[in-house]
């Protein structure tokens, strides 16, 4: 993808992709007209560029279903395809509608999530209290239920949100619904791990950390961060509260797992440095090995101080509340930010940190 | 007195020459008073210079003559010729004539008092002749006699010499006969003996025996060579081991008592038994008594739970294992001085091995002493304790029993502290029990809420006199009577570490502590702690920390009076921690508040469905539910906080009817941007507003004041609406619902508020994003919404 990093988010009725180009700074973007309804949830297949999911409120007479489709955007908007974007005077292009994933049976889709590091076959959905593995086939033209579990107990269980592990061989799938967040092994469709009232109120957001397999971390309307082992889920690994308001997305660096970004109703994204859980050694040990071979030892101290996480930046871009929040999948020093007044803001990771990092 | 006389009459003749000198040309004419101090002074001058004593020189004369001038008309040194001479060159005739005149009245009056005084002294020069002579005919009497004296005495002389040489040879017949009956005597005792000691023995006169013994026993030893002495002493050493072996039964029996034992050991030393040995039967046998008394102690301590109470327990050790002590330590030292340092350390050890197991049975009872809340008895208990063992511990220094005591004091010292902590401790958290308790019962009655104040007042005065009586009960162990308070841990440590640090401020801390907890409870949903309960603690820190803690600390400071130089905690540190409690606590119970009137916003908005709701007639329930909810939250804030301040433009009275017209105008506002055809436009404006309206801290950190807690409260309560409408889908009329119900919060919020603006800056927010997620925004009427409201 060079330079470029797209970004996809949907407004009603419309998804803009925006092209980012590093070196010119120029942003550029392509609108997809979504006739189907106001889109609640997108997400892209990691198999092939060209494919995505959405889940989208169905205009109907007096309810209100969301339903889940997958889509494939015209060849030449693909990102990365380098077209001559002319896109306010170009026509609105329209998405192929490859398959919808039936759920009339099952009620409201808040979410869909593709098999990470998959073929592009998978896809969980989670619908109201169920969770729902489909198989997509024929190129995506036709989408089978596979497997299903649901939620029992009482009241309306609801998921919200749910994400699918990275880690071991894309066979776990974390859900949210109310304060509770449950692990499940889409083999068997059953439940692995279940943490009960992970957050004061409601779960907003689940992300996996993409380097260490147990790690996962929560966002809530508790206005809390926390990151789980989920080997041991009595008490969350660490807590951070640094928002003022309910915090609505939560997402790993997909490189550098130390970076976790966060955005939040009271309009503000917060990136933090959690260098204390993350994957990569404190102090780069490698390099102090390397050099104290090559040099007297040195004294200990230095490479021993314990790490800090610290808040790296806080974004006040926004006017309004941050509804998105997304690391490019391009430059993994570059992520997005979406509030409710349709503003988008890229932002880079200070230099200084990036420098750090990397030497 | 010969010599008396002569002076007596020098003395009589310089009084007669007084009068005649002291009169001169300088006389005074103050008169006779004035002078006679003066001429008395001369006279003594007179006398003294007659016996050549110099002050007189310096004393007896006026200043500013010189005592040579042979002018001076009284001077020793008076030259007439000189005098005359000058007086004749110095003077005119008149003066001349004038001194001449006041010479002859001199010379006259001067004659007269010479006359006089002879006069009046003849009697006294006649009678002193007369004995003068008399004196001499006495003298010459005696001269005789004792030449008569001398002569008989050389007689007697000669006689007793005469009868010392004839009875020369039979006094030393005498002698030698005297020394012969002596020997005989102390052969007799000797033979006699082996007798009298059995007799002795069976009499039980052991002292008389000993006596004996030691008294026969150096001649016996230098004797032996001859057989007779060789045989007695045979017979005395047999009969002195059967001696021996009694006094040892009797001092092995131990019943008689330690004075007798002593004494038993005494003699056992007079009879040259080896000390070594009998300091350790004697230490034994101490040892066997003073278990006893430990046994005893013991068995007072007893499992059973009537045990005498700790002061008698004290007592009886003190008298009982005390005081055996002591006299099994001086009877030692007294008998087993001369063993030196060895001895003295046996004993020392002995002291050491049974002090330790009576204190070891102290502690234990002090220990059962620990759970009672009575300082006075124990301190009284420990005071005699520690007094008791001051004795043994001057007598046996080595032992250190004076220091394990102290120590053992300081340590129920500190046990005390501790104790009276977590007292205080349990206080606190009962009154909090209590509190929860009044909190809740009223509301099952179904009265109004109680009287929060009164509560607090309550609690804080409760906690207090627990204050007030820790101190007191703690203040008894430096008092000034009990024998303990004025080692150097007690004048110290004590006061400032253990008092003021560990009791004091360390109640306070974790007074902050257990409040705080309440915030971090894992009953984020507000179930584990009534929130009136966090709005009284922060309430109780908010006083601790203006006035409670400095009074508090220095109260103790004056009663215990910190000689220490160790740091304490300053009051401002307590007072920052009591104030960020204060503050935690009362952020807590905005977010626990606001969270209930969220959860009941956000099931409100969730659960209906808005598409096919009905043209409003009403406003809903729970709008009406929030408002009352929000009254009773004011209400109870306004029961322990201040009311604080508003913006200026609120204060008014009449505001509510401003509001209302402001509010419909802010309808207004955003009425026409209704319109389908401009659904960019509302964006476009909301945005704008935004611009030029601060950002709205949600949850941000509260002031102490009712307006500063119920704006936060309605904050974070709108804020959840506002979210959670974004959330829906609007029809027609649930957007006009929606409308309804913000004007009706618009009219009964904004009291509450410190800026009402604020208000409606998110009410306006809430109804602009109703439109925005409503397909077919038509909005209501402003007045039909006004009159709805009124209406509801």
């Amino acid at each position: 993808m060079e330079d470029d990093a797209p970004v996809i988010y949907g407004l009603e009725f419309q998804i803009h992709i925006v092209d980012f180009d590093d070196e010119n700074n120029i942003i550029s973007k392509n609108v997809l007209l979504h006739q189907v309804g106001e889109i609640w949830h997108i997400s892209t297949s990691p198999a092939d560029k060209g494919v995505l999911a959405t889940c989208y409120n169905k205009p109907s007479d007096s309810k209100v279903l969301t339903c889940a489709a997958v889509w494939r955007m015209p060849k030449e908007l693909e990102p990365g395809g380098h077209e001559s974007p002319d896109d306010s005077t170009s026509p609105a292009h329209t998405l192929e509608l490859l398959c919808h994933l039936d759920n009339t049976a099952h009620g409201s889709m808040a979410c869909v999530a593709w098999e990470p590091a998959g073929d592009g076959k998978k896809v969980i959905s989670l619908a109201d209290s169920h969770i729902l593995l489909w198989d997509l086939q024929e190129s995506s033209s036709q989408a089978v239920l596979a497997s299903s579990a649901s939620l029992e107990g009482k009241g309306q269980l609801k998921f919200t949100s749910g994400r699918w592990s990275p880690h071991h061989t894309g066979t776990q799938v974390a859900t949210a619904n109310d304060t509770t967040i449950r692990g499940w092994d889409t083999r068997s469709m059953s439940q692995i791990y279940c943490i009960e009232n992970a957050h004061g109120q409601l779960v907003r957001d689940l992300d996996f950390n993409p380097n260490k397999q147990y790690y996962l971390a929560s966002c809530g309307d508790d206005c809390k961060v926390k990151f789980w082992d989920t080997r041991n889920v009595a008490e969350p690994v660490k807590t951070l509260e640094q928002h003022s308001h309910w915090v609505w997305n939560v997402r790993y660096n997909h490189s550098h797992d130390q970076l976790v970004l966060t955005g939040s109703s009271d309009s503000r994204v917060i990136l933090s440095n959690m260098v204390s859980i993350s994957s990569e050694p404190f102090g780069h040990l490698v390099d102090d090995d390397d050099l104290s071979d090559q040099e007297e030892r040195r004294p200990e101290g230095k490479s021993q101080e314990p790490p800090q996480d610290s808040v790296i930046a806080t974004y006040e871009e926004h006017e309004d509340s941050v509804y998105a929040v997304d690391w490019s999948s391009a430059d993994p020093w570059l992520f997005a930010s979406l509030s409710y007044d349709g503003r988008l803001v890229i932002n880079r990771v200070p230099r200084a940190l990036k420098y750090h990092i990397l030497l | 007195p010969a010599s008396r006389l002569w002076a007596a009459v020098g003395a009589m003749a310089a009084a007669a020459a007084g009068p005649g000198t002291g009169s001169g040309p300088g006389d005074s004419p103050e008169g006779p008073e004035a002078e006679a101090p003066e001429r008395r002074r001369k006279a003594h001058g007179m006398l003294k210079l007659y016996y050549g004593l110099s002050e007189g020189e310096t004393a007896g004369r006026p200043p500013g003559s010189d005592p040579l001038d042979p002018t001076d008309l009284n001077g020793a040194h008076f030259d007439p010729e000189v005098y005359l001479d000058k007086l004749r060159r110095e003077c005119p005739l008149a003066q001349l004539m004038d001194s001449e005149t006041d010479m002859v009245r001199q010379i006259r009056a001067l004659d007269s008092d010479m006359q006089t005084l002879v006069y009046e002294n003849y009697n006294k020069f006649i009678s002193a002749t007369d004995t003068i002579r008399k004196m001499k005919n006495d003298f010459r009497k005696m001269e005789d006699e004792m030449d008569r004296l001398a002569t008989n005495m050389a007689v007697i002389t000669d006689f007793s010499a005469r009868i010392s040489a004839t009875l020369q040879d039979r006094h030393e017949r005498i002698t030698k006969l005297a020394g012969v009956h002596a020997l005989l005597r102390k052969l007799q005792f000797l033979f006699e003996l082996p007798s009298r000691l059995t007799k002795c023995v069976e009499l039980g006169a052991y002292g008389q025996a000993v006596r004996y013994q030691g008294r026969a026993r150096a001649v016996l030893q230098q004797y032996q060579h001859l057989p007779s002495f060789r045989a007695i002493q045979d017979d005395c050493q047999v009969i002195t081991a059967r001696l021996a072996q009694q006094l040892r039964q009797r001092f092995r029996e131990g019943g008689s008592g330690a004075p007798e034992q002593a004494e038993c050991v005494e003699l056992l030393l007079a009879l040259g038994e080896p000390a070594e040995e009998l300091c350790d039967e004697f230490l034994a046998h101490a040892r066997g008594r003073l278990e006893a008394e430990l046994q005893s102690l013991e068995a007072e301590l007893g499992p059973s739970p009537p045990a005498p109470d700790v002061l008698e327990f004290t007592d009886l050790g003190g008298s009982g294992f005390v005081g055996g002590l002591c006299q099994v330590a001086s009877a030692y030292q007294e008998l087993f001085a001369a063993q030196g340092p060895a001895g003295a350390e046996k004993l020392a050890a002995f002291a050491r091995e049974l002090g330790g197991r009576y204190f070891a049975l102290v502690e234990r009872r002090l220990a059962q002493e620990q759970g009672s809340g009575d300082n006075s008895l124990l301190v009284r208990a420990l005071d005699r304790f520690h007094r008791r063992l001051r004795a043994p511990g001057a007598l046996l220094a080595a032992a250190g029993l004076a220091e394990a005591a102290t120590e053992i004091v300081e340590r129920v010292a500190r046990e005390r502290l501790g104790h009276h902590l977590q007292g205080l401790r349990a206080a606190f958290l009962g009154c909090l029990t209590d509190v929860r308790q009044a909190l809740a019962a009223p509301r099952l009655a179904g009265k109004e809420g109680p009287g929060l104040a009164e509560l607090l007042a309550n609690v804080a005065s409760s906690i207090l006199s627990h204050i007030k009586a820790s101190l007191a009960a703690v203040h008894l162990f430096t008092a000034k009577e009990v024998s303990f308070s004025n080692k150097p841990y007690f004048r110290g440590e004590f006061c400032s570490q253990g008092v003021r640090e560990g009791l004091i401020v360390g109640f306070i801390r974790s007074m902050c502590q257990t409040a705080q907890s309440f915030c971090d409870s894992p009953g984020e949903k507000g179930g584990a702690t009534p929130p009136a309960l966090l709005l009284l603690l922060s309430r109780l820190c908010l006083d601790y920390e203006t006035a409670t803690i400095s009074y508090i600390l220095t109260l103790t400071d004056e009663q215990f009076l910190v000689q220490d130089q160790s740091p304490v905690t300053p009051v401002s540190t307590l007072c920052a921690e009591a104030r960020e409690t204060a503050r935690r606590l009362l952020t807590h119970y905005v977010k626990v508040q606001g969270l209930v009137i969220s959860q009941m916003l956000r099931k409100s908005v969730e659960t209906r469905d808005w598409l096919s709701t009905l043209e409003p007639r009403n406003v809903r329930a729970v709008m009406k539910r929030v408002v009352e909810d929000t009254t009773a939250i004011d209400v109870q804030v306004g029961l322990l906080y201040e009311e604080g301040v508003r913006k200026a433009q609120s204060s008014d009275s009449s505001k509510r009817t401003f509001s209302v017209y402001s509010s419909s105008r802010q309808q207004g506002r955003y009425a026409p941007s209704y319109t389908p055809s401009a659904p960019m436009d509302t964006n476009l404006l909301s945005n704008i507003q935004k611009l030029f309206s601060e950002r709205i801290d949600v949850f941000s950190p509260v002031e102490f004041n009712k307006v500063s807690v119920l704006t936060g409260i309605i904050k974070i309560s709108l804020k959840t609406l506002l979210e959670c409408v974004r959330l829906r889908t609007f029809g027609r009329f649930g957007l006009q619902q929606v409308q309804v119900d913000c004007h009706f919060l618009q009219l009964y919020l904004w009291r509450f508020v410190a800026d009402e603006e604020l208000v409606h800056l998110l009410l306006d927010e809430v109804v602009a994003s109703a439109a925005l997620r409503c397909p077919d925004p038509v909005p209501m009427e402003p007045s039909v919404v006004e009159v709805i409201c009124e209406r509801g």
